[in-house]
């Protein structure tokens, strides 16, 4: 919580006079709005957003400014709207201030239906807050209100507009920030609706934020709505989106053993205020009916209930013995893969996804780790002046990375655009506006078109070896000294040197790739051109796009991926297979995964939600999602993080690592068994060194504020004593957690404690996500104390890395076959979201996209059917999508329902069905 | 030219039909002369003249049109398009939409050359290589006869590439605007211009920075426009010699209500509110004169005894309104001046365009009371709330002008007129029904 300390005299800051009161503030440049904000006084606002900028449509924030001290009258002004300068003065109190800010509320309450005892924004709805703070009590208007008919905007919001106040953020956010076209203000007067043109799903991807963005009832939660429950009735505590590997923070929110909600926890070098649909939505996986709930063992070919320790006892006489494999996962946390590991051995660890995948993971770790250039924040990403997307379709892979890039797109011709025309970076429609048509230096070289292509300046389509190409001969344009590529054309050339130049001129040159397309040169190039703009002196980052939330936690561990894992297994028979949350059937193709299960003298598998190696297993064990069960995962930006469990587990399912742990111990391969998380992170930082900061991610268990576990109930909570009474009326004791500081409890105080603990925001008057000024160091800065999370690479400062060698562009094969390329969407290319019924109802189908001339080579046309033939896999008939992408190449979307995994990048041959 | 052209030289030229003047006949007259001359002439040499000749804008607002121009980023001095890279524009605003106003449309349909000659020597002073003319859609007569102009201007070389054998290219587009009052605030007409709602644009930055499109941008009304081609043919003393007081050149009055002659007269500036109502023949038999909006819809109550005030920017200013379009509506003893601020007030909420909040919630809430007082339900109280807001919507309060001028009738009304208010609400009717 924050609290003002007058400051001493500093280099660069200036002095104003609020109330009488002298405050020093860095704050050149900045609004008044955002420096009160900042100092923590209390002053009422709605269209401001502190990502959103200004536009000075509410005018809530009116103070009275003063011409010098002589000054008595002073004028109202918008706080929001006007530069801070040295020696300003300024009053928030004056009663002239204070009775039109009054107004203003009057006014906004004018058609307002009062009706906060039904609406889903009570208990944090920002507009009660400003009706309390400004003193607007009794109604003086007494004529009918304007009525709204609502739209049915999909299965993430609801619409309410009656209760709209005209702030504009909706709109701001969703078509300014968010790049959606189907959210409009429309009409005029007083009769201005925020809604789309007909009903219907909201378009964009980041639709969800709408639900925090806006100040009161009119977007909210409709997931949250179905199993509605009260804000201080929500047990909450910190924890980490699962459904990428951005890291985004986040506030789950559970009652009565049930996940409700999923909400932003501002982090201020990750994700900021916001998040994707997909990690918001995605939390309804947790109260599937695909959990898995009781252990299970196969009584010939039929799995049956089995009680825990017969269950973990015959796991360990598996595992005793034969040595085993391991199959960890990217999606599970560092403690269960290392307890794996340690269960199975470092050489016998493999990662549940193929080979291919597992060497791009270390690749791209081993960049992080050794240079050439440090991986980009993203809040880095949002500073940077010119952006290089290589082979990444990031709105996908990496939602937040895509929505920071779309952001820092503008900042080049913005800065060229403020300085020329004397705008301030905050008054957001005039910088816009200044910028309307240009485009900053952002490249983006892709298989096919992408959402971020818009605010590019300049696209490729390209085969993937093309792209690799690309970036190849652009580090070569910056830096002679790196190996150019062969085979290039004249067109490519051209472009890279458009390129080469444009990084080489910006100050903050970012490059961004990852491990979608599975090419290990695409990789390699984007490290050359970080590589190329360092040694030519530039602060260049990097940005590269682990595939899950824990890939690159997992890739540290894992000594391969499925087909190691195979060729391990085939090696030596008899040996037994452990599967830590992982489905190998969506690492490799089927006939892999079968090869590789059936090799298995025993298959026992551990893991919280059901599919297909689950099904297969002889031993399942029922283990806890992030909403159950603590953990520590490593994102993208090599920024280790930790979740809290939210809800105790429910018995018999526990954490996988206590699970394997048992199993370990039980089968005589660990003298004894870990008694905590924090015990855990302590054995895999002693083994693994480079991991040291994990243990820093979060205080330990043991840490006490003011005494006191930090609760993770609010002090509103009401029915403690009479939520289980149905079953005793005896209040039962809290249940315990000894891996985290945590309880699940009301009694103790969350405020001053670390911001990794912190998942309540929430100060006296600001019961809104907008409280989160309270909690920063500064708007938008960093929170108190610091961000959660602790980045644990930085390459050396003097790069002595080499080059990679240059690849190519090799364009399509003669052959007739297609170079098959995966393709991600954000509704369901991701394992667990997907199981999210609102995330279902979102996803496309199956789909082989390809040009429009290879269609007409193959007489197939959008809408209809291809046979696709692939080697080591079923043929397969695929629905037709035709799109802008390069001849010779077509893309499947991986992991979509009804989509088996196909091995690629690869070859093949597509024709019309039946033939 | 006679004295009497001297005196009228924006409207000697309109037929008595209010025909079109064809481009022959416009040429006749000395047409496109000015334009000759402001291109044989740097950019900045035509800034300096209008600056000197003290032509103030005829929208509404007065600001010094050469000064107006001298915001643009002209690069080097004397001029070149080269200072920045990309377009420049010149917006004329026809989008005229004042209660009462209908100056602009007699000069675009009557002389629609003019305008362009005005518009086209404009465009040269700030190096603009568009222009745009934003109409209002219901003015389909001036649309035809501006249409018709352009193509013969564009053939006779007048606009097109290198005008007039000079190295300046330019364009000019008829724009039919949708149409909303706020159209007529240039911000917001170069939002609807630009296909978006049409809301207004902080300032700063000004349009000649940051105009259409994010790029300099100099909009002027019809009426500025028309005067230009005169102060360049003619010289910045003689466009002074127009007018006997320190506001130069001529204006377009307009009176309206229930007067024998209601018209438009163009007269030197500073013809005082007498002589113009004279003009227009006096009131209707038996009627007196209780009142006068002297500019449009949004300016304040003139009352009676300030028969004898200036029509200049300054003058009316100094009585307490302003001049705005200078096209005045006249309020009779026997009209309910509530009913007439309600009908104004009305007009105003329903063309808020929603942005700001005060405008947005207050004026409909003015409206409503305005219209409980008329239909007899008003109370005591009203009329504090209507009190208050004509000063919670006063400049700076408000995100832009419309809101301020829109009270401006309503605060000056509740002053001059308090005694028909508080009749409304203990009388429990409008008397005057």
């Amino acid at each position: 919580m924050k609290t003002f300390t007058p400051a001493t005299a500093r280099a660069g800051a200036i002095h104003l006079t609020i109330d009488g009161r002298r405050y020093e503030v860095d704050a050149e440049g900045k609004n008044l709005l955002h420096v009160c904000l900042s100092l923590g006084l209390n002053l009422p606002y709605f269209c401001w957003h502190p990502a959103l900028h200004s536009v000075g449509a509410c005018r809530q924030c009116a103070v009275k400014l003063y011409k010098d001290e002589a000054d008595t009258k002073g004028r109202i002004i918008m706080s929001c709207m006007t530069a801070v300068t040295d020696g300003m003065r300024v009053s928030v109190e004056d009663p002239e201030a204070r009775m039109f800010r009054g107004q203003v509320t009057e006014w906004l309450m004018v058609n307002h239906p009062h009706d906060c005892p039904i609406c889903d924004e009570g208990g944090e709805c920002h507009l009660q807050d400003m009706v309390v703070m400004t003193g607007h009590a009794y109604r003086r208007y007494r004529f009918t209100k304007r009525t709204h008919r609502n739209q049915d905007l999909g299965p993430f919001i609801n619409h309410e507009m009656n209760r709209c106040i005209q702030c504009y953020r909706c709109i701001r956010f969703y078509r300014d920030y968010a790049g959606g076209r189907d959210l409009e203000a429309l009409g005029a007067h007083d009769d201005v609706y925020f809604g789309r043109q007909t009903d219907g799903a909201l378009e964009n991807e980041f639709s969800g934020n709408l639900v925090e963005v806006c100040p009161t009832g009119v977007f909210t939660d409709k997931t949250l709505q179905k199993h509605y429950t009260r804000k201080w009735d929500l047990q909450t505590a910190p924890s980490i989106c699962v459904h990428c590997a951005v890291g985004c923070n986040t506030i789950p929110g559970e009652r009565y053993g049930m996940l409700r909600r999923v909400r932003t926890r501002y982090n201020g070098e990750v994700n900021g205020y916001f998040l994707c649909d997909r990690g918001r939505y995605g939390y309804e996986f947790v109260n599937s009916a695909s959990r898995i709930r009781q252990p299970l063992a196969k009584n010939g070919d039929v799995q049956h209930a089995i009680a825990g320790p017969e269950a973990a006892a015959r796991a360990a006489a598996a595992v005793s013995s034969a040595p085993a494999v391991g199959i960890g996962s990217p999606r599970a946390s560092l403690e269960t893969n290392f307890a794996l590991r340690t269960l199975v051995g470092p050489a016998n660890f493999y990662l549940g996804v193929s080979d291919l995948h597992a060497s791009n993971l270390k690749l791209m770790a081993k960049i992080l780790k050794e240079g050439p250039a440090p991986v980009a924040s993203i809040r880095q990403a949002r500073q940077s002046d010119a952006v290089l997307v290589l082979g990444e379709d990031v709105w996908n892979t990496a939602p937040i990375l895509a929505l920071t890039l779309r952001q820092a797109s503008s900042n080049a011709p913005a800065a060229a655009a403020m300085k020329q025309k004397k705008l301030n970076a905050w008054d957001d429609a005039a910088v816009r506006e200044a910028i309307r048509h240009e485009k900053g230096p952002f490249f983006i070289a892709s298989v096919e078109e992408t959402k971020l292509d818009e605010v590019a300046r300049e696209c490729y389509r390209m085969a993937p070896s093309d792209i690799a190409a690309l970036g190849f001969a652009a580090a070569h344009e910056i830096d002679p000294s790196s190996p150019a590529p062969a085979g290039v054309s004249e067109d490519l050339q051209q472009a890279a040197r458009r390129i080469g130049a444009a990084l080489k001129a910006a100050e903050r040159p970012l490059v961004v790739s990852g491990a979608g397309l599975g090419a290990p040169e695409v990789i390699q190039a984007a490290a050359n051109v970080a590589r190329a703009l360092k040694k030519a002196g530039r602060d260049a980052l990097i940005s590269l796009v682990f595939p899950e939330a824990n890939s690159l936690g997992a890739a540290l561990l894992a000594a391969g991926g499925l087909d190691a894992a195979s060729r391990a297994m085939a090696a030596r028979k008899g040996q037994a297979l452990v599967v830590a949350e992982a489905d190998v059937y969506r690492g490799v193709a089927a006939k892999s995964a079968r090869d590789l299960l059936s090799s298995a003298t025993h298959v026992i598998c551990i893991d919280h939600t059901r599919h297909a190696t689950a099904d297969a297993a002889e031993i399942v064990l029922p283990s806890c999602t992030y909403a159950e069960s603590s953990g520590s995962m490593i994102s993208s930006e090599g920024r280790a993080q930790r979740f809290f469990s939210v809800m105790p587990p429910v018995e018999p399912a526990k954490s996988a690592w206590r699970w394997l742990d048992e199993i370990a111990v039980a089968a005589g391969k660990k003298p004894s068994a870990w008694q905590d998380m924090d015990e855990v992170i302590r054995a895999m930082t002693a083994e693994l060194p480079e991991l040291i900061g994990v243990g820093n991610a979060a205080p330990g268990a043991n840490y006490r504020l003011g005494g006191s576990r930090v609760p993770r109930k609010s002090i509103r909570e009401s029915g403690r004593t009479a939520a289980t009474a149905n079953i005793s009326l005896h209040e039962p004791p809290p249940a315990k957690d000894p891996d985290s500081p945590l309880a699940y409890t009301m009694e103790g105080a969350s405020i001053g404690a670390p911001a990794s603990l912190n998942a309540r925001f929430w100060s006296p008057g600001w019961n809104s996500d907008q409280s989160l000024s309270k909690f920063q160091a500064e708007v938008s800065g960093q929170l108190i104390g610091g961000d959660p999370g602790v980045r644990l690479f930085e390459p050396p400062a003097q790069d002595t890395g080499t080059y990679f060698a240059a690849t190519g562009a090799n364009g399509p094969v003669a052959d007739g076959t297609l170079i098959l390329v995966p393709r991600y969407h954000v509704f369901g290319s991701e394992e667990l979201s997907s199981l999210a019924p609102g995330i279902a109802s979102r996803t496309g189908a199956a789909s082989l996209a390809l040009s429009q001339s290879e269609c007409e080579k193959r007489g197939l046309h959008a809408g209809g059917t291809a046979r696709v033939t692939v080697d080591g896999a079923e043929p397969l008939e695929l629905a037709v999508v035709v799109t802008h992408m390069p001849e010779g190449i077509a893309s499947v979307a991986l992991g979509m329902p009804g989509m088996p995994v196909l091995p690629v990048p690869g070859r093949a041959i597509v024709t019309g069905a039946g033939k | 030219m006679g004295w009497e052209q001297m005196l009228k030289p924006l409207t000697a030229d309109i037929r008595a039909d209010r025909a079109a003047l064809p481009l022959a006949a416009y040429e006749a007259a000395g047409g496109y002369q000015g334009l000759r001359t402001a291109i044989s002439q740097t950019p900045f040499q035509v800034q300096q003249a209008v600056t000197a000749s003290g032509l103030r804008g005829r929208g509404g607002a007065g600001f010094p049109t050469g000064m107006k121009w001298s915001f643009v980023p002209m690069g080097a001095p004397g001029g070149s398009t080269a200072d920045t890279g990309g377009h420049r524009y010149l917006v004329v605003n026809a989008d005229e939409k004042e209660p009462g106003t209908m100056k602009d449309r007699w000069l675009m349909e009557g002389n629609p050359h003019q305008l362009l000659e005005g518009a086209l020597i404009a465009a040269w002073a700030v190096q603009a290589d568009i222009a745009y003319i934003f109409l209002r859609r219901e003015y389909t007569q001036c649309a035809q006869s501006l249409t018709r102009a352009i193509a013969e201007a564009q053939k006779a070389g007048y606009v097109g590439e290198r005008v007039l054998g000079s190295g300046w290219n330019i364009s000019i587009r008829m724009h039919m605007s949708a149409g909303r009052y706020m159209c007529g605030e240039e911000s917001g007409l170069l939002n609807a211009l630009e296909g978006r709602r049409a809301t207004p644009r902080n300032k700063p930055p000004f349009p000649q920075v940051s105009g259409l499109w994010g790029r300099p941008t100099v909009v002027n009304n019809v009426e500025t426009l028309v005067n230009v081609p005169h102060i360049i043919r003619e010289g910045p003393e003689w466009f002074k010699s127009l007018s006997p007081g320190s506001d130069p050149g001529t204006k377009i009055y307009g009176v309206s209500g229930k007067l024998k002659r209601p018209g438009l007269w163009e007269l030197p500036m500073g013809t005082t509110v007498r002589e113009l109502v004279d003009l227009a023949g006096g009131m209707k038999d038996g009627l007196k004169l209780r009142g006068l909006l002297p500019g449009g819809a949004s300016t304040d109550f003139l009352s009676a005894d300030q028969m004898d005030v200036k029509l200049d920017f300054d003058s009316v200013a100094k009585a307490g309104s302003r001049l705005g379009t200078g096209t005045m509506i006249v309020l009779d003893d026997a009209t309910c001046p509530v009913g007439m601020v309600l009908s104004l007030e009305k007009f105003f909420a329903r063309e808020s365009c929603g942005f700001c909040t005060p405008c947005r919630e207050g004026l409909p809430w003015v409206a409503r009371i305005l219209e409980s007082l008329e239909q007899g339900t008003g109370e005591q109280r009203d009329l504090e709330i209507l009190e208050q807001h004509v000063g919670l919507l006063a400049p700076g309060r408000t995100f832009c002008a419309l809101a301020p001028g829109a009270v401006e009738p309503l605060g000056s009304a509740l002053k001059l007129f308090r005694d028909d208010f508080e009749k409304h609400v203990h009388q429990k009717r409008c008397p005057w029904k």
